[in-house]
């Protein structure tokens, strides 16, 4: 099981289906942030798979899983300072509370 | 039995496969820290308490890291404990616990419109597998290699275009690290001659007001 790329790919495929999920229906921002971070766990474990099956990729797998690493902690720090600032204005971290752009 | 990975594993006195279930042990290392990882990822996505799935994020990176270190991937498992578990966990708890409020209505975790969002995860997930279940990937070979860390190093330095990338990225950690500060930076502690949070502040609020009372 752990010697077949399918096994790594449907297990990234179910972790990136929660991580869809819980950036759909949760209502709070930072749990969202949460679930985009699980989303570029998987799409890492997916790169990593086809690093470790396909000879030609093996490095290079390796540097891509690296740099989406490096570009999910720029993400993290911009939205957590996003979501920081916005609660400082509107005392909730619900992101169904922030109408004041709908009307 | 496949003929055994990486370099000079130890002569452990174990049998070759798990009695009574003939499963080879990376097997079974294989299903328990899926099934904490996915069990974690499920917590993180529809557990009640925040602060709560914060803890079990770092508990589902944690599993994925040891499954990186079964796909070969030792390097990238690294970056995933120092990185991940170190650095995005602890800023993310940190900011849990900085816009944690008592009196907001905390009680429902969901939107009302989460069954759509169930409805396309499910969708997403269905189609990933199946596709992934029925393409058959002519240049993977039958059994996962271990990459060597030397040549990512080498691949890193040496390749003209991960160079340009590595550059890349440095640059935008450090646009990052710049935003973040000047987008969460407090700004009624500014000194009193900066004219521009002030006015901003002072049209924010009748606006709001205006907003709530059509409401």
């Amino acid at each position: 099981m752990s010697h077949s790329l399918d096994a790594y790919l449907v297990l990234s495929a179910l972790l990136f289906a929660i991580g869809t999920f819980g950036f759909l229906a949760r209502r709070n921002a930072i749990a969202m942030l949460m679930s985009i971070e699980l989303m570029l766990n998987a799409v890492n474990l997916a790169a990593v798979a086809f690093g470790a099956f396909t000879p030609q990729l093996q490095a290079h797998a390796a540097l891509i899983a690296l740099l989406v690493m490096a570009v999910a902690a720029a993400e993290a720090t911009v939205g957590l300072a996003i979501v920081i600032a916005i609660y400082r204005n509107r005392r909730t971290p619900l992101v169904d509370e922030y109408s004041s752009m709908r009307e | 039995m496949s003929p055994p990975l990486g370099p000079a594993l130890p002569d452990l006195a174990l049998p070759p496969f798990i009695p009574f279930l003939n499963w080879a042990w990376d097997d079974l290392l294989f299903l328990i820290l899926a099934g904490v990882m996915l069990g974690a990822a499920i917590f993180v996505v529809i557990g009640r308490d925040i602060v709560r799935s914060g803890v079990a994020m770092m508990l589902s990176f944690a599993a994925l890291a040891g499954i990186y270190v079964l796909a070969g991937a030792v390097i990238v498992a690294a970056a995933q404990v120092l990185i991940y578990i170190g650095a995005i966990s602890i800023l993310i708890l940190f900011a849990i616990m900085l816009t944690q409020s008592k009196s907001g209505p905390l009680g429902l975790v969901f939107h009302r419109q989460a069954w759509a969002g169930a409805l396309a995860a499910v969708g997403i997930g269905l189609l990933l597998i199946i596709s992934v279940v029925n393409t058959s990937w002519p240049l993977a070979v039958a059994d996962r290699l271990w990459s060597a860390t030397s040549e990512v190093a080498l691949l890193l330095f040496d390749d003209a275009l991960y160079v340009f990338a590595l550059q890349v990225v440095a640059v935008l950690l450090t646009a990052a690290v710049v935003g973040g500060v000047f987008l969460a930076k407090r700004e009624d502690s500014a000194d009193p001659g900066e004219p521009a949070p002030a006015t901003l502040e002072r049209v924010r609020r009748p606006v709001d007001a205006t907003v709530a009372d059509q409401a």
